[in-house]
C-alpha cells in the first residue's frame, strides 16, 4: 500500500503530462525528474503554453526535406518507428524505437554547452513471442554537441550511442532511407528503412487536431510501408531480419487537453500496400473525447476520418501479472466507410513496466488487423502497432 | 614456576613502586604517542575515503586534473568511447559564503548522467507551490539542493576569528553565495537525501554560468562498459588525454593524500619511537640497579637449585610485565589523545592535510595488539642485558659478603672507540638518499648519534671531571670522587639525560631555525603594504581586470601587483604542483637562493629533445621542485598548462615553506598568454606616501562590500602564519616535554636505587660526623654532576642531531632549507634548570636512604 500513492502520483504525471505527447514514453525521463517530485503535476500540465513556444496552427504547409529535421522552437517532438520483423526461420517479432526532443525553456541564455534547453530522450523495445514479454531500454540526456543532438533540416537524432538518421546519396530527397542503431543490454538492432514514397500528411495537410479545442494540435506526418532490413540481436544471438515499418514524426507545443486521461493509437501497414492510422483521446471516465484517422492507399492518396467517423470498441482485456493493470488488448474498430475491423496482439504481454527506473507503465505492442468477411469469417489485412496509455491509473492494489 | 615467578620476581616490582611506575609510565607515553598518531591518521584517511566513495559512487575511473578544473573538450571524447558505459561530468565549486569564513562544496552535476554513476548525489526536489518549477527543478540554474549536514551547518550563524558572528548563509529558503567579488542568491529547492556529507548539488550548466566556469569541468567520473577493466581502460584512454589530466581509480584519491602527508606522519612516528626507546632505556636502568641490589638474593636462589634459565626467565617476565602494563596504559592514553585531538585540532595532526574532515575514532584491534607488543618488547629488551648478567654470576662469589654493590654495573672499558665508530656510521648514513621521500638515512643517523653520545658519556666524564676537581666543600669533593671512581653510575643515571637533552636541544635548535627562517621568509615574501584576496586559491571568489581597476582607483593606492595561483596535476606521482603567476619584482617578494630575477644568461641544453629554445619564458622554481626534478638554473621546466605541455627556462630557485610538493613561479603575462585565464587570487598593494593603510582598507571594503574581500596587513598575515606554524609544532613541543620528563625519571630511579644500596655508606658518613643535611647535599651534588655530564653530552649530540634534522631530514622530507638559528638563551636556561631539577630529584629520591638511623644502616651491611 505504501507505494500506491507514489505510483499513482507518477502515473498521474505520466497521463496528465501528455503535453509531451501521444507517447507516454516521452515522459520516461521527464518522469526521472518526477521521481524527485512528490506532488501531482496536473496544475503544471494544464497551464497555458508559454509565449516562447510557437503555437501549432492550421494552414502552415509542411516542406520536405526541411521538415524531416528537428523543430527546436516547439515544445515536444518525436520520431517514432514501429514495425514487424521476420528472420530466416520465419519467426515474427515486433520492434519499436522513439527519439524525443523536448524544449525546456531553461538556460536558453546560458553559454554553457550543458545548458539544458533541449533534452533528447530515446526509447526502444522488442516484442518477442518466445520471450513472452517486452525487452526495452531507454536513453536520456541534455542536448550536447556530438553526444545528444537533434539536427534541423534532415532527420538526424542521437543520444547515448543510439541514432536515427536519413541515409544515402540524396540527403535532400524526401525518399532517402533511414538508418538506425540501437544497442541495449539484452537486445540491439541495426536497421535500414526504405520509404519508397513521399511522406503522408495526417489531419489537415499535416495539422493534426487532438481535441475539440484546436489549440491541442500537432504537426504530424507518417511514413508507412517502410521496407525494412538489417540485423537484430537478442541477448547473444544475432538474426538477419526483414520486414516492414512505420515512422511518425510529430511536433507540437500544446498537444493534450486537460480533461484527457489517456489515448489509444494504431499505425497499421495494410497488406494491399495501404496504411491506416487511428487514434482516440479518452476522458477521465474512459469515453472518447476526440478521435481521428488517416487511411492511405498504395499510391499515397489519403482519406481522412473526422472525430465522429471513428469508434474504438474494446473486446478482450488482459491483466498484467506485474502491475495488475487491465488493458483492452483486442479491439473492434468501426469506421465511417462502413468497414468493421478487429485488432489482435502478437502477444498479450506487451506492457512496458519501467516502475523500477521511471515509474511509467503503459502498453505498446505489435498487433494484427483483421477484417470481417462476407462469409462470416475474417481475413488478416495488415500488421502494425497499438499504443494504449492511461490505464495504469485505475490500478487498485 | 608461576607461583615462584610471582613471589620472587613480579612481587619485586611492587616493592619498588616508584621505579616501576616511572618505567611503566615512560613506556605508556611512547606507546600512547605512537598509537595516537596512527589512530588519528587512519581515522582521517578513513573519513576522507568515505567522503570520496560517497562522491565517486559507482565510478570505476575518475578523470582528474588541475584543481581549478580543465577544458570540457575531453568530455564528449570520453563519453563516446566504447569502453565507457557512462561518463558523468562534475564541476566542483568551493563556494565562498560572503561574510563567512567557511565554504560550501557545490557539485555541479548532469542529472541525466548521475543516476548510473553517482546515485548518492541524486537531488530530490521539495514540493513547491508553483508546480511548474518542480518538474525540472534539478535543471533550473537557480536551484540548489543541500544535504542535511550542509543545511544544518548553513542555517547556523558562525563565529568568526574576530569574535563577531556571521549571519546564517541560508535564510528564507535562499542561499547567498559569492562568485568573483559579487554575491548572488540560489533557491534551495530540495535535498540530497543519500549524501551523508556537507555538500550541495546543482545543475552543471547553472554552476558553470553562475561561477563563471563556462567550458570547465573538475572531474569526469566514468562507469566502464561490461567486461572492461579499469586497467584496460586506463591504458586505452590514456592516449586521448591532454597533458595535465589523468585517470585514476577512485580509491587512489585517499592513497594520494596519504602519500602527501606521509613525510609529516613519519616524522611524528619517529618522535614516538624515540619516546618508546627512552622508555625502554628507563626499564634498562631500573632493572639494572634492581638486579644489582638483588644480586645476593639471586645467588642464594641459584644455590638453592634455581636454574640459570629460570632466573633469566623470571627477570624477563618482570620486564615484560612492566612493558605490558605500560602498553595497556599507553593504549588507553593513546585513544584518549586521539579523541582529544579530534575534538580540538581535527583530524589533520595540525598540518592541514585533512582540513575539513570530521573523523570518528575507531578501535583497531591489530593496531592495538601491535603497540602492546611494542610496549612489551621495550620492557623485555630493557631487561635483557641486566637479566643475562645476573644469570651468569657465579653464586658462590656473589654470596660472599662485602662483594661490591656495584659489581654488575656496566664496566666501562676502552671507552671512546665504539662511540666514535657509531658517529662515523652516522656520518655515512647522512649521505644515503631518501626512500619514498622518507629520509631513512637521516633518522638512522639521529639514532646512531644518540647511541654514540650515551656510549661516549664515560669518556666525556673522564674528560670533564678532572677539570671540576678544584672544589672546596667536602661534599663536593666526595661527590666528585665517587663519580670519578664509578663512571658506570654516570652512564646509567646520565644516559637518560643525554637522550632527552639531545632530543630536546635538537628540536629546539631545529624549530628555532625553522621559525626564524619562516619569519624572514614571510618578511621577504610580503613586502607590500596591503593584501587583498577574494577567497583561497580554489574558492569561488576571485578578482578580475575590472576589480583591479577599481582597486587601483582607490585614493592612496600607488601600485597593485597580482597573483594567480593554480594547482596542477602533473602525474600520478606528482598529484599536486602549484603554479604562481605573478611579477617577479614589485609588491611580491621572491626569496631567491639561486639564480636571479633576470633570465639566465647561460642555458643548459639538457633536454633530450635537443636544443633549448632561448626564447622560452622564464620560470622560478621552489626548492622542492629543484630537488624532486633534479633541475637547476638554466634547465628546462615543463608544465601542463591550458591542456598543453609548456616549456620554461629555470631562472632561479626560491625558498618556499608554503608548498612542500613543489611550486613554480611564472610571469603573469606569460601565464595569461598560455592559458587565457584572467583570474586573480590576490592583489598586493603598495600605498602612496602619506596614505594610511586603514583608510585604504576601509575604502576598499566600502567599494566591494566588506563581505566579499579579505584585506590583510602583512603584519597580520605574518602573525597568522606564525600562529599556524606554532600550532603545527605543538605536538613536537609535547614530545620534547615528554622526553625531558623521561630523562628526569632516569635520574630519579637511578638515585633512588643507588641510595638504597648505599645505606651503609651513608650510615658510615653519619658516624664520621655528616649531618643528614650534609648527606642530602652530597646526593644533590652527585645528581647535579651526573646531570651536568649528561647535559654536556646531550647538548653536543643535540647540536649534531639538529644539523641532521635541518640538513637531511627536513631537506629530504619537505625539500626546504633553513638558516641555522641557535636559541642560546633558551638552551642555557633549559640546561641549567635541568641540572637544578636533577639535583632536586636526586635529593628527593635519596631521602629514603637517609631516614634510617645511622647505627641501623651500618649494622645492616655487616
Amino acid at each position: 500500500m505504501m507505494d500506491t500513492r507514489k505510483d499513482a502520483q507518477q502515473r498521474g504525471f505520466c497521463n496528465a503530462s501528455a503535453v509531451i505527447g501521444r507517447r507516454c514514453a516521452a515522459l520516461l525521463w521527464a518522469a526521472l525528474l518526477a521521481v524527485l517530485v512528490p506532488a501531482p503535476l496536473l496544475a503544471a500540465d494544464v497551464a497555458p503554453a508559454q509565449a516562447s513556444y510557437p503555437p501549432v496552427l492550421a494552414g502552415k504547409a509542411l516542406s520536405f526535406p526541411h521538415d524531416l529535421g528537428a523543430h527546436p522552437d516547439y515544445r515536444t517532438e518525436w520520431w517514432y518507428i514501429t514495425g514487424w520483423l521476420h528472420d530466416a526461420a520465419g519467426e515474427e517479432r515486433g520492434f519499436q524505437l522513439t527519439f524525443f526532443r523536448v524544449r525546456t525553456l531553461i538556460g536558453e541564455d546560458n553559454p554553457s554547452r550543458f545548458a539544458p534547453s533541449q533534452l533528447i530522450l530515446a526509447h526502444a523495445a522488442v516484442a518477442d513471442p518466445a520471450t513472452g514479454r517486452l525487452r526495452h531500454a531507454e536513453r536520456a540526456a541534455r542536448a550536447y554537441p556530438e553526444l545528444a543532438e537533434a539536427a534541423t533540416g534532415t532527420t538526424q537524432v542521437g543520444v547515448g550511442g543510439w541514432s536515427l538518421r536519413t541515409d544515402g546519396g540524396a540527403p535532400d530527397s524526401d525518399r532517402a532511407p533511414y538508418r538506425t542503431h540501437i544497442d541495449a543490454q539484452d537486445f540491439a538492432f541495426d536497421l535500414v528503412f526504405e520509404p519508397g514514397r513521399a511522406p503522408l500528411l495526417n489531419g489537415r495537410e499535416g495539422f493534426s487536431q487532438k481535441a475539440p479545442d484546436p489549440i491541442n494540435a500537432s504537426y504530424y506526418y507518417s511514413r508507412p510501408q517502410l521496407r525494412t532490413a538489417g540485423t537484430l540481436r537478442l541477448d547473444g544471438e544475432r538474426f538477419a531480419v526483414k520486414g516492414h515499418a512505420w515512422l511518425d514524426h510529430e511536433w507540437s507545443s500544446e498537444i493534450l487537453p486537460a480533461a484527457a486521461s489517456g489515448w489509444d493509437w494504431i499505425g497499421i501497414n495494410l497488406h494491399d500496400g495501404g496504411s491506416l492510422m487511428l487514434f482516440q483521446m479518452r476522458d477521465a471516465e474512459g469515453r472518447a473525447m476526440w478521435a481521428a484517422g488517416t487511411l492511405g492507399d498504395k499510391a499515397g492518396k489519403a482519406r481522412k476520418f473526422a472525430a465522429d467517423e471513428v469508434r474504438f470498441e474494446p473486446l478482450r482485456h488482459w491483466t498484467s501479472p506485474r502491475t495488475g493493470v487491465r488493458y483492452p488488448v483486442e479491439w473492434r474498430l468501426h469506421l465511417a466507410d462502413g468497414r468493421t475491423l478487429q485488432l489482435r496482439p502478437l502477444l498479450d504481454d506487451q506492457e512496458l513496466d519501467s516502475r523500477s527506473s521511471t515509474g511509467a507503465v503503459y502498453w505498446e505492442g505489435a498487433v494484427r488487423l483483421f477484417e470481417a468477411q462476407a462469409d462470416g469469417g475474417e481475413r488478416e489485412i495488415g500488421q502494425g502497432y497499438l499504443e494504449m496509455t492511461g490505464y495504469a491509473e485505475r490500478l487498485n492494489m | 614456576m608461576s607461583a615462584t615467578l610471582h613471589r620472587l620476581f613480579l612481587a619485586s616490582l611492587l616493592r619498588r613502586r616508584l621505579a616501576t611506575a616511572l618505567s611503566l609510565f615512560a613506556i605508556a607515553l611512547g606507546v600512547a604517542l605512537g598509537l595516537a598518531v596512527q589512530l588519528i591518521h587512519s581515522a582521517a584517511i578513513d573519513e576522507f575515503g568515505r567522503g570520496m566513495r560517497l562522491i565517486a559512487g559507482e565510478a570505476d575511473l575518475q578523470l582528474v586534473g588541475a584543481r581549478d578544473g580543465f577544458d570540457e573538450a575531453i568530455y564528449p571524447v570520453l563519453a563516446a568511447r566504447a569502453e565507457v558505459a557512462e561518463a558523468s561530468p562534475v564541476l566542483v565549486i568551493q563556494a565562498r559564503l560572503p561574510g563567512r569564513e567557511d565554504a560550501l562544496e557545490i557539485h555541479g552535476v548532469d542529472l541525466f548522467r548521475l543516476a548510473r554513476v553517482q546515485p548518492m548525489l541524486l537531488p530530490r526536489a521539495a514540493a513547491a507551490a508553483d508546480a511548474a518549477d518542480t518538474r525540472f527543478a534539478a535543471l533550473q540554474p537557480d536551484n540548489i539542493f543541500l544535504s542535511d549536514e550542509a543545511r544544518a551547518h548553513l542555517s547556523e550563524s558562525q563565529q568568526l576569528e574576530s569574535g563577531e558572528f556571521a549571519a546564517p548563509a541560508l535564510r528564507g529558503g535562499e542561499l547567498v553565495l559569492q562568485s568573483g567579488v559579487r554575491s548572488f542568491a540560489l533557491r534551495v529547492a530540495g535535498e540530497v537525501p543519500a549524501a551523508s556529507a556537507s555538500l550541495a548539488v546543482m545543475d552543471i550548466a547553472g554552476a558553470q554560468q553562475h561561477f563563471d566556469r563556462i567550458g570547465v569541468l573538475s572531474r569526469i567520473d566514468l562507469k566502464l562498459a561490461a567486461g572492461v577493466s579499469a586497467q584496460m581502460a586506463r591504458q586505452s584512454l590514456a592516449t586521448l588525454l591532454p597533458p595535465g589530466l589523468s585517470l585514476r581509480v577512485p580509491e587512489a584519491a585517499a592513497s594520494e593524500l596519504s602519500t602527501l602527508s606521509r613525510a609529516y606522519r613519519v616524522n611524528l612516528t619517529m618522535l614516538a619511537a624515540i619516546a618508546l626507546l627512552t622508555g625502554g632505556f628507563l626499564v634498562f636502568s631500573t632493572q639494572l640497579l634492581s638486579v644489582v641490589r638483588r644480586r645476593r638474593e639471586f645467588a642464594l636462589l641459584r644455590a638453592l637449585g634455581m636454574e640459570r634459565r629460570q632466573l633469566l626467565r623470571g627477570l624477563l617476565a618482570e620486564g615484560a610485565a612492566v612493558g605490558l602494563a605500560g602498553g595497556l596504559l599507553g593504549v588507553a592514553l593513546g585513544h584518549g589523545l586521539a579523541a582529544a585531538a579530534f575534538k580540538f585540532v581535527g583530524g589533520d595532526l595540525g598540518a592541514g592535510f585533512f582540513r575539513g574532515t570530521q573523523p570518528q575514532l575507531q578501535f583497531d584491534a591489530m593496531l592495538v595488539v601491535g603497540y602492546l607488543l611494542l610496549g612489551i618488547a621495550a620492557g623485555v629488551i630493557g631487561t635483557w642485558l641486566p637479566a643475562r648478567e645476573a644469570s651468569r654470576v657465579a653464586p658462590a662469589r656473589a654470596l660472599k659478603a662485602g662483594e661490591g654493590e656495584y659489581a654488575g654495573l656496566p664496566q666501562v672499558r676502552g671507552g671512546w672507540r665504539p662511540g666514535v665508530g657509531l658517529l662515523v656510521i652516522a656520518g655515512l648514513a647522512c649521505i644515503l638518499p631518501p626512500l619514498n621521500d622518507i629520509p631513512i638515512g637521516g633518522y638512522g643517523a639521529v639514532a646512531l648519534t644518540l647511541a654514540a653520545a650515551v656510549l661516549l658519556l664515560p669518556t666525556i666524564a673522564r674528560g670533564v671531571l678532572p677539570v671540576l676537581r678544584r672544589g672546596r666543600a667536602l661534599s663536593w669533593r666526595l661527590a666528585h670522587a665517587r663519580l670519578s671512581a664509578t663512571p658506570g653510575q654516570a652512564v646509567v643515571a646520565g644516559a637518560g639525560v643525554v637522550a632527552s637533552v639531545a632530543l630536546a636541544a635538537a628540536m629546539a635548535i631545529m624549530v628555532s631555525s625553522f621559525r626564524v627562517s619562516v619569519d624572514d621568509w614571510l618578511a621577504q615574501v610580503l613586502p607590500a603594504d596591503l593584501y587583498v584576496r577574494a577567497s583561497v586559491s580554489s574558492g569561488s571568489g576571485y578578482l578580475d581586470g575590472d576589480a583591479l581597476a577599481r582597486i587601483a582607483a582607490v585614493p592612496g593606492v600607488a601600485t597593485v601587483d597580482t597573483t594567480r595561483q593554480v594547482n596542477l596535476r602533473i602525474s600520478d606521482e606528482e598529484p599536486l604542483f602549484t603554479v604562481l603567476a605573478r611579477p617577479v619584482r614589485g609588491n611580491w617578494g621572491l626569496p631567491l637562493i639561486a639564480g636571479s630575477s633576470e633570465r639566465p644568461a647561460r642555458v643548459n641544453a639538457a633536454d633530450a629533445a635537443g636544443e633549448i629554445d632561448a626564447d622560452l619564458p622564464p620560470a622560478w622554481i621552489s626548492e622542492a621542485t629543484a630537488d624532486r626534478r633534479q633541475i637547476g638554473v638554466g634547465d628546462r621546466l615543463t608544465l601542463p598548462l591550458g591542456g598543453q605541455l609548456r616549456h620554461f627556462i629555470v631562472a632561479g630557485i626560491w625558498r618556499d615553506y608554503a608548498r612542500q610538493h613543489g611550486a613554480a613561479l611564472i610571469e603573469s603575462a606569460d601565464y595569461v598568454a598560455l592559458t587565457g585565464d584572467q583570474r586573480i587570487n590576490d592583489a598586493a598593494i603598495s600605498l602612496a606616501p602619506g596614505s594610511d593603510a586603514a583608510t585604504v582598507a576601509a575604502a576598499l571594503r566600502a567599494d566591494f562590500g566588506a563581505e566579499h574581500l579579505s584585506i590583510a596587513l602583512p603584519g597580520e598575515i605574518r602573525a597568522l602564519s606564525l600562529q599556524i606554524f606554532d600550532r603545527t609544532f605543538l605536538i613536537t613541543y609535547l614530545m620534547e616535554a615528554v622526553t625531558v620528563m623521561i630523562g628526569l625519571f632516569g635520574i630519579a630511579t637511578t638515585f633512588a636505587a643507588l641510595a638504597t644500596t648505599r645505606e651503609g655508606e651513608f650510615g658510615m658518613l653519619r658516624h664520621l660526623g655528616f649531618t643528614r643535611a650534609d648527606i642530602g647535599r652530597l646526593i644533590a651534588i652527585e645528581g647535579a654532576l651526573t646531570a651536568s655530564l649528561g647535559v654536556i653530552a646531550g647538548l653536543l649530540a643535540g647540536a649534531a642531531i639538529a644539523w641532521i634534522l635541518i640538513e637531511i631530514v627536513n631537506r629530504q622530507s619537505f625539500h626546504w632549507s633553513m638558516d641555522l638559528a641557535v636559541p642560546w638563551g633558551a638552551l642555557a636556561l633549559f640546561a641549567s634548570s635541568l641540572i637544578v631539577l636533577a639535583a632536586l630529584v636526586a635529593r628527593l629520591a635519596g631521602a629514603r636512604a637517609m631516614q634510617r638511623s645511622a647505627a641501623l644502616a651500618v649494622k645492616a651491611d655487616w
